[in-house]
Order: C-alpha cells, then structure tokens, then sequence
C-alpha cells in the first residue's frame, strides 16, 4: 500500500499544475477562514461576520464543511488529469509493462483519492478548530466535539465526488472533455430534471429521487446550515414562518455515496480490464 | 534448456480483424530472438498480449514455465513496445525512480544503466527535452533497471536517424554479449540478421517460420561463379547435378545448390574439367532473400495473389 501511494506521489508531485492546484486547494480554504473572520471597522460601518454566530460551536462544523465542499471542483481537475495523463502520455501501457498489475494501478489512485479526501477533511477540521476557538461564544470541551459526524459527511462527499471524477477520466481518457462531461451530467442529468420536478410537483418529491443519484447524493450528506443560524430563523420569524428543518447527518445518506463510490471504482476496474492500450 | 516464455495457439480479434492467428513459439533463455514481419503482421499486438496490455481472444501463454503470475512475471522483464513512454514532466532520473519502485529494485542500479547508454550527464533534464535517440536509450535504460532475464524490443531503430540507430545496435549486441535473452521485433530485416540467432516470421497475423536464421530454408547456399565461358560453365555444372537451378545476371552465375558442396570442391572440379574460375564465392541467403522466398511460397501455397 505504502508503495502504491509511493508512486502515485512521484508522478502528482513533480507535475508542476497538479502541484500548484493542490496548493492552491488548500491556500483558499484558509484564505477564506482568514477573510470571513476579520472585523470590518470603517468608522460608522461596522461589520463583523463572527457576530452572526458562523463560528459558534458546534455549528461551525456543519457550515465550513458545507461551504469548503465547494472548493472540491479544484481537486476534481486534479485527479480527473491524473488519470488523462496516463493515457495521453500512454504511460498506463508502460506501468503495465514494468509489473504494475492494473489491480494495483486502480488501487494507488484509488488510495490517492482516499489521502487527497482525509487530508482536506483534516484541514478543514483544524482550520474550524482554530478559527472557533478564536470567535466562538461557546468554548467548552464537549460542545467543541460535538457534531462531528459533519466531518465524517465531508469526507464521504468528497470521496464519492472523487470516485466519479475518476471514473469519467477512465471512461473518457481527455480531461477537458472529462470535466465537460462531468458538468453535463450534472446539468443535464440531475440538476435541471431536479428543478423541474421541484416546480411540478415537489422539492421533497424531487430530492426522494434525486438523493439515490449520485450528485444528488453527494449533495444530501450535508444540509444547508443558512437557515439554521438564528438571525435568518428570527428574520423568517418575523414574517410569519416557522422554519423546521432536519440538519443532521444520516447515515443512510452516507451509505448511498459509499455504494456509488464502490460502484464507480469498479467500473473502472472493469474498464481497464476490458481495455486494449 | 530453461523456457522463459511459451505461446500457444494465441489469437487476436479486433472486431473483424484477425491481428494474430494461432500463433505458436517458445523462447529459451540466452538466445537472441527476431520476430519478422511487415508493418501489421501482428508483432506489436503479440508483443502486447504477452506483456499484459492486450487481452487475447484465446489461446494462452505462459511466463517462465507458469511459476509466476503474469504481472509478477513483468518484474523479470524488461520491455518497451513501439515509443518510450516517459512522464514528459519529470527528468530522467525521477522517472527511473518511478520505474524503480513500480519494478521494486533499489534505486542504486539508476546510475549504472544510464552511463550504460550515456545519459547520466542529462539526468536531471525533463523527459520532453529529450531528443527521440535519447528517449529511446533512456528507455532501454529503463527497461534494464531490474536486470531482466528477457528484454523485449519493439522496432527500436524505428525513427532514429543513422548515428541514433548504430548506437542503439551497438548497445543491443553489448547487451546481448553479458548473456540477456532479447526479442527484437522488427520489419528491418537487416537489423534481426545482424543481432539474431533465431527467428519468428509473421504475415498478417500467421506464423511462417520459427526457428534458427541458418535453418530457414533448410538451404545449402549458393555460389556466384564467373568463366571465360558462362555457357560452358553452366552446361558443366547442370551435368554435375549438385545444383537445383541457376540465374545470370551481369555475367555472373549464380548457381543454387541442393546438396553440400565446399567451394574448394567446386574449383577443383572446374579445374580438372579444364574451366578456369574468374570469380568463385560461396554465400547463404541473406534473411531479406529468404523472408521473400518463403513469403512467397506460403502465397503459392494459399493460392492468393497479393502485392506486398
């Protein structure tokens, strides 16, 4: 295993753009903790983002990884040009002919995906740990840690997201064309049938569907948290509505995401199995 | 003798194509082997199939006797099929450390093999900036790095220009003299003569021929022959009867022979018979000549008539 990763390291590492992308990853999630947690204190406007409670504990867990999530399209250029690479360099072939077996050539960019998923799970979970401890009105131990289950939702989204980037680069070999049809399908497939379904009939019909789609699952793992910070609920309040929404994590979700990310894995076994390089 | 690879009735499909047709070979340890044919016969993907890139539609092959699995087996092998592939990015020396780990052989053999085909000094140069002789020597360097028992090379010279293709020769035969088994796959039939001691010859996906070069046709060789009086001469050697027929180009006679017969033999003969020779050479077919002539009889023999 440690070999596997060991090589899918030489070759992501020393590619200067997959470098700077990975980099650049993880430059904006701090960049935009730092952002979001300065005071804006211009004379008569004042204006303060940890004021509105985004950092309390244990909210911030469900909110950073609802937004950091987000930044994800960066890896997926990533990972989705590790795998082009190889078929444009026809580097594959090679690694075959030198003794990889394709088993083995699945497995370390399959562990890649794992390390790229953890890793950012870890960042942003120190990243909300630093900046709550810096604004957070709340600072005791078991309210600190409660709620994590947004960090284990994160990281599934991730790996489910990764896992079907990985295989459109194996079905489509070109990474250009790969992203394109990585945003189709979203578009063509899942988004707007969802909103349609929305309009005709309902959101909850729409999403009793769309969670077994594999965006659509990706999206379900974790809630919005807009509507769950108290200055929004007051403000829907004071125009009359109640809003009573199910924010946890459920485990079912999870398990949905995991099964596309198996499923996807394989495909690409069974791709490269089939295939003649 | 040890068996490093045995192919059996292997078979290639590719939709209505038949790129191999039930092909059949073993290679030993320590030979030089060619495989022949022009460009399509099937070299590549037999080549391809046996390295575990191509599937086979059937028939089998099996790696050193079948003691290993075939990705194992690659461990031991050294190959490089039709183009170096390289990480373009990364210099030569990250690369082989990447070949390295894939092969699992320590790293300390890199320097070693990339003085052997003269490329230490670039080490540290990007893979794209390689010129296509280089390329192609930083990949036999490669495909040294495990010190395989077989190294498998597919057209090798192909796209060299001349001083790109002696150097790759030069290295071929110093690889062959330390005792390397290789498969050389190529149309060049020139470069399988000067480097090969046996044989495979493939025509769109068939085999024709496998076995030693001199054995190819089975044949005693020929003499070029030159008298005052062809036509006497001839007219002389048909009665001898050690010949099955002869050409006269540019007043020399070639005369093919059907039975042994040593040129000291033949000068005295023509000597006591009062002919004295101008021009006596005994010489074997080339590989070229023989490649046609049995090509040209597996067409007889099939009945087709087709330009090559």
């Amino acid at each position: 295993m440690k070999r596997l990763l060991q090589i899918e390291f030489i070759k992501l590492w020393n590619n200067r753009s997959s470098k700077l992308l990975i980099v650049a990853y993880f430059s904006f999630i701090l960049l935009i903790a730092l952002v979001t947690s300065i005071k804006i204190d211009w004379g008569p406007l004042k204006f303060n983002v940890a004021d509105i409670g985004i950092f309390n504990f244990p909210y911030i867990w469900h909110f950073n990884t609802f937004m950091v999530a987000f930044l994800k399209v960066f890896l997926a250029i990533v990972i989705v040009s590790m795998i082009s690479n190889e078929y444009s360099n026809k580097t594959i072939k090679q690694n075959l002919i030198d003794g990889l077996s394709k088993k083995e050539f699945i497995a370390s960019k399959f562990l890649t995906i794992v390390v790229l998923a953890a890793a950012s799970t870890l960042f942003v979970f120190l990243v909300s740990l630093i900046l709550g401890l810096m604004h957070s009105n709340y600072n005791e131990f078991s309210i600190i840690f409660s709620d994590l289950e947004y960090l284990a939702a994160y990281f599934v989204k991730l790996l489910g997201f990764f896992s079907f980037c990985f295989f459109v680069g194996m079905l489509i070999k070109r990474s250009a064309f790969a992203l394109g049809f990585v945003f189709i399908w979203f578009m063509a497939v899942e988004f707007i049938p969802w909103i349609y379904l929305t309009s005709k009939y309902s959101k909850d019909f729409a999403d009793s569907i769309y969670r077994f789609f594999p965006f659509g699952s990706f999206w379900n793992t974790i809630s919005e948290p807009f509507t769950r910070l108290s200055v929004i609920q007051n403000a829907a309040r004071q125009v009359g509505e109640e809003i009573s929404k199910d924010y946890t994590v459920h485990g079912f979700q999870l398990l949905i995401v995991l099964a596309w990310t198996a499923v996807f894995i394989y495909l690409s076994y069974a791709l490269l199995k089939k295939r003649d390089l | 003798m040890e068996t490093i690879l045995t192919v059996s009735n292997l078979t290639k499909k590719f939709g209505a194509l038949t790129a191999v047709k039930d092909l059949s070979f073993t290679i030993e340890k320590g030979n030089v082997y060619g495989i022949l044919g022009p460009n399509g016969s099937g070299k590549s993907t037999t080549l391809g199939i046996v390295l575990n890139v191509v599937n086979k539609t059937s028939g089998s092959f099996r790696w050193f006797e079948g003691k290993t699995s075939t990705h194992q087996a690659l461990k031991k092998v050294g190959a490089i099929i039709e183009r170096p592939n390289f990480y373009p990015y990364m210099s030569a020396l990250q690369n082989l450390k990447l070949v390295c780990r894939i092969k699992e052989v320590p790293e300390s053999r890199i320097q070693e093999k990339l003085e052997l085909v003269g490329l230490w000094d670039r080490r540290d140069s990007k893979f794209r900036t390689y010129s296509l002789g280089m390329k192609q020597r930083l990949a036999i360097a490669s495909a040294l790095l495990n010190d395989p028992e077989i190294l498998i090379l597919d057209e090798p010279t192909n796209g060299l220009d001349p001083q790109g293709i002696h150097q790759i020769r030069v290295l071929i035969k110093k690889i062959a003299a330390q005792g390397t088994t290789i498969l050389l796959a190529s149309h060049l039939l020139d470069e399988v003569e000067k480097v090969c001691t046996h044989v495979v010859i493939l025509r769109k996906g068939h085999n024709l021929y496998t076995g030693k070069v001199d054995g190819m046709l089975a044949s005693h060789g020929f003499f070029e022959l030159k008298a005052r009086d062809n036509k006497a001469l001839k007219a002389f050697l048909e009665k001898q009867g050690s010949f099955s027929h002869f050409t006269e180009e540019n007043g020399l006679l070639t005369a093919y022979l059907e039975e042994p017969l040593e040129s000291d033999r033949l000068n005295t003969l023509c000597f006591e018979n009062g002919m004295a020779l101008l021009h006596l050479v005994k010489r074997k077919e080339s590989l070229e000549e023989q490649f046609l002539a049995i090509t040209a009889r597996q067409e007889a023999a099939t009945g087709k008539t087709e330009n090559l």
